[in-house]
């Protein structure tokens, strides 16, 4: 019984994004002729420079990474109805409390003792910076995207006083190294990956992703974190309190953002920078409508724009890279169209503002 | 009667969605000026069909003909809204499209504003108006702004917009689902103006007292196909019941059988301890600022029901969301048996022996995507858990088998628990919700609006169920827009206006005549000295 719904479950995942890439490819093909150039050599020179060599597919995989943790914030707070455009400074808070950790840590402290304590603490920071719209929206009513959005400056300017009056290398802008709670580069293991920063927080990343699947659909606090998502009003004749599954979801949804912070910091610089997160945290919001809100959708739509991230320096002799930020908007577009829970938001966001 | 002239004539229409089949060769012919009744279960197509004709849709296949002004048919398959508008076929929706904000004229006049040197000339509006209104004794006040009408008022002044577009055809959606018996009375009165003034109505209904009170003639329709046509003169409810449902159906009490499908509620066997498993005391709830629930008192023994009538609106839902724990409580109390519960959550009542079955399934008692087993544990999830936090995960074969169980006791179709709730009959959702709040232990039931939107089988089983659970002991509240139904359930009968409730009244002095004047907010005269 359960298998025939979860394997409906998947096909719903996998379908949007299948569909979404090759609407892009074939308007891809269009602007690249229109550039005067030949859309096969282009593709291939974008997939040797990504799935094609180790280099460039350890840097897909670093990319995805972070994606999978912001993907799957956007996602847990959308299946409780909720838009959480905070990833971005979720996502620094998490990279920047994990950072304070192992710089906190005494040097030499054993990495299965501190490297869990950083991710604890970027889960935390990323946690507590989420609880902020999940409070104000549940005690007072405040509509979560003005709050989220807001929150994101001013987390971004709290971080980068403290890292540029207390805690930055002088002539940097970034903090000291950790003394401790780094995590390997896959190159470690894998000599192949050489050079790029794909490191164990991917295995971090997926773990987490199990984990919100199986939170979502398997426990009761999924069941009505999804009811209150679908049906607020049928949520709460359930016996559900509704603000209170709201906070849970936004706490859980920073958290995962938060998380994404380790795979920078721990495994690939091991300090906190100003500006590290570069828009994964937005980049967050496309990969959940394009995996569908589902963790398994999550992890490809993750791959598939790391892919066009990392692909568009590769074609940057031919083509100018801005073309690959145009097939993002493509992709996105693509989805967000055939996304039921997009007319949803667009539909709560024009009534919630007007209330 | 010799054989009238045609007004309508559709023939083999079928219109697809997606999977739905809607119309399968529906037929229907509706003579010029009469009053025609078309009937059948929720989901026979009616509203497709006159959708088609109205413009709105056009058929998959199938012919629809409509008189011109020289009383001709023409074909006019595939039209358009404008072009119905244009030939004076007008609908009215079941749900009503006006302008809350702007007056009863300027909504009538609404697309065609009459126009004096570039500006709207409202006096000619409030005119020509007051004239249409006078003319049925559609009476509504062209001044006053539509959001400050009642229902029935709202209705009229959807009735005199398509009037004012020059309708000679009028299709009427479900024209009573939201009047008072005064209002539907009224209603009737103007339908019978417009047959003396040469209009054609076709009216969509699933009401037979209705039928045949009103109609001249009647088309039955079934899963989209058109199964019987007769002369209302003709007809009994019970032939239009066994067309409608394709068997034998046991009516509630409609108003000529009054009292006769039960025993009168003095011969109610009672527990001896004639306790109240439902007690409200002096409530008071508000919406809107406004104290919808404004001081009642009531109380429900085991082994009875309570029904509470009255036209929408007038504060039974605030009643009823207040006793379940939907809404807060501004003052007074509720009781469950001994348990102050006032205060407490839903989960509390629940566990309290509450169940509650919520007057709108689509919003508030089914998740509809949710699947059909998922649905039959909402408010029992942490009983289906296997620990007792949120972290900890249901327990799917125990939900599996609950929805095994209950899909067979409650007859849920089609019987396949995996399927969104979504997907099922109006009927079978209801039969879902049904089954979860009655197929489990409780000791008292809020039953809101249990058979809304439902068909004549599912309406006989569902009122079967709850004359079970008072045979069991369970102390009953219902609440129903529809006056058969509390005459056909209830041992007792209060009637709630503005808020309060108004007379309670035992189940043999409960009649139409006596009800409905009380609805409507008139004092009870006929009350006896004692």
């Amino acid at each position: 019984m359960t298998s025939s719904v979860g394997r409906r479950r998947v096909e719903e995942a996998l379908l949007p994004p299948l569909v979404a890439l090759l609407v892009a490819l074939v308007v891809g093909d269009i602007l690249i002729i229109l550039v005067g150039q030949s859309p096969s050599a282009v593709f291939r020179l974008m997939l040797s420079g990504t799935w094609g060599n180790w280099y460039g597919f350890g840097q897909v995989l670093y990319k995805a990474t972070t994606l999978i943790c912001t993907g799957l914030a956007v996602s847990v707070a959308l299946r409780a109805g909720l838009f959480n455009i905070g990833g971005e400074g979720q996502l620094a808070a998490g990279g920047f409390a994990a950072a304070v950790t192992g710089l906190v840590l005494p040097a030499g402290t054993p990495g299965l003792i501190a490297v869990p304590l950083c991710i604890v603490a970027a889960l935390a920071a990323g946690g507590l910076v989420g609880a902020i719209p999940g409070v104000m929206k549940a005690r007072f009513g405040a509509h979560e995207v003005i709050v989220t959005i807001m929150l994101n400056f001013i987390v971004l300017a709290f971080l980068n006083w403290i890292v540029a009056s207390h805690l930055h290398v002088p002539e940097t802008l970034h903090t000291p190294d950790m003394h401790a709670g780094t995590v390997a580069r896959l190159m470690d293991w894998v000599p192949l990956f050489h050079g790029s920063a794909v490191n164990a927080s991917l295995f971090i990343a997926i773990a987490a992703a199990a984990i919100v699947g199986w939170m979502l659909f398997r426990t009761r606090g999924g069941y009505e974190l999804r009811a209150v998502g679908l049906q607020p009003d049928a949520a709460e004749y359930g016996g559900v309190r509704v603000g209170t599954v709201w906070i849970k979801a936004f706490v859980i949804s920073g958290a995962l953002a938060g998380l994404g912070g380790i795979n920078y910091v721990l495994g690939y610089k091991h300090y906190y920078e100003e500006g590290f997160a570069a828009g994964a945290g937005f980049l967050g919001i496309a990969v959940a409508l394009v995996g569908r809100n589902h963790p398994l959708g999550v992890i490809i739509a993750a791959f598939l724009f790391a892919t066009l991230s990392q692909g568009g320096l590769a074609i940057h002799a031919l083509v100018p890279k801005q073309m690959v930020e145009v097939l993002q908007g493509v992709v996105i577009l693509a989805v967000a169209a055939a996304v039921p829970e997009v007319r949803r938001l667009v539909r709560s966001a024009r009534g919630g503002v007007a209330e | 009667m010799t054989a009238p002239a045609l007004a309508v004539r559709m023939n083999g229409i079928h219109k697809s969605f997606g999977p739905v089949h809607a119309n399968r060769g529906a037929q229907l012919e509706v003579g010029a000026r009469e009053i025609h009744a078309l009937v059948g279960e929720n989901g026979a197509g009616k509203s497709t069909l006159m959708r088609l004709l109205a413009g709105l849709y056009a058929p998959d296949a199938g012919t629809i003909e409509v008189a011109g002004p020289s009383g001709e048919l023409r074909d006019v398959t595939g039209w358009s809204t404008a072009d119905a508008i244009k030939a004076g076929v007008g609908m009215v929706h079941q749900h009503f499209m006006l302008v809350r904000t702007l007056t009863v004229a300027e909504n009538v006049v609404l697309g065609r504003e009459p126009v004096r040197g570039g500006m709207l000339d409202l006096a000619r509006a409030i005119a020509d108006v007051s004239r249409i209104g006078d003319q049925y004794g559609l009476r509504v006040e062209p001044a006053r702004l539509v959001g400050e009408l009642s229902v029935g008022e709202a209705q009229r002044v959807e009735i005199l917009k398509t009037l004012f577009r020059g309708a000679r055809i009028l299709i009427l959606d479900e024209p009573t689902a939201v009047l008072s018996p005064l209002e539907v009375k009224e209603l009737w009165g103007v339908l019978r103006r417009l047959r003396e003034d040469g209009a054609t109505i076709v009216l969509i209904t699933h009401k037979l007292d209705e039928v045949v009170d009103i109609s001249d003639r009647i088309t039955v329709m079934r899963h989209g196909e058109t199964v019987a046509r007769m002369q209302t003169s003709e007809a009994t409810p019970e032939a239009i019941a066994r067309a409608m449902v394709g068997r034998d159906v046991a009516l509630m009490g409609t108003r000529n059988e009054q009292g006769g499908v039960r025993k009168p509620s003095d011969e109610i066997p009672r527990g001896s301890a004639p306790r109240s498993s439902l007690s409200v005391a002096d409530l008071v709830v508000m919406n809107r600022g406004l104290r919808a629930v404004d001081g009642v008192s009531l109380n429900v023994a085991p082994g009875e029901i309570l029904g509470i009538a009255g036209v929408e609106g007038n504060g039974q839902t605030e009643l009823i969301e207040a006793i379940a724990g939907l809404r807060p409580v501004e003052s007074g109390t509720v009781k469950l048996g001994q348990r102050d519960v006032t205060k407490a959550s839903v989960r509390d009542r629940t566990e309290s022996g509450l169940a509650h079955i919520p007057e709108d399934r689509h919003r508030r008692g089914l998740v509809l995507d949710y699947s059909v087993a998922d649905n039959l544990i909402l408010g029992d999830q942490h009983r289906y858990a296997r620990g007792a936090t949120s972290a900890w995960a249901l327990d799917d074969a125990r939900i599996g088998a609950n929805a095994q169980d209950e899909i067979r006791r409650f007859d849920i179709r089609p019987p396949d628990s995996v399927l969104p709730a979504r997907a099922l009959s109006g009927g079978n959702q209801q039969k879902i919700v049904i089954a979860r709040e009655m197929g489990g232990a409780y000791d008292v039931l809020l039953a809101s609006q249990p058979t809304r939107g439902v068909d004549v089988g599912a309406i006989e089983f569902i009122h079967g169920q709850i004359r079970a659970a008072r045979e069991a002991g369970k102390a009953i509240l219902l609440v129903s827009a529809e006056l058969s139904e509390i005459l056909a359930l209830a041992d007792r009968v209060a009637v709630m206006y503005g808020g309060r409730i108004v007379a309670t009244l035992a189940r043999r002095e409960a009649t139409e005549e006596r009800l409905g004047p009380l609805m409507t907010g008139a004092t009870d005269t006929t009350r006896p000295a004692a």
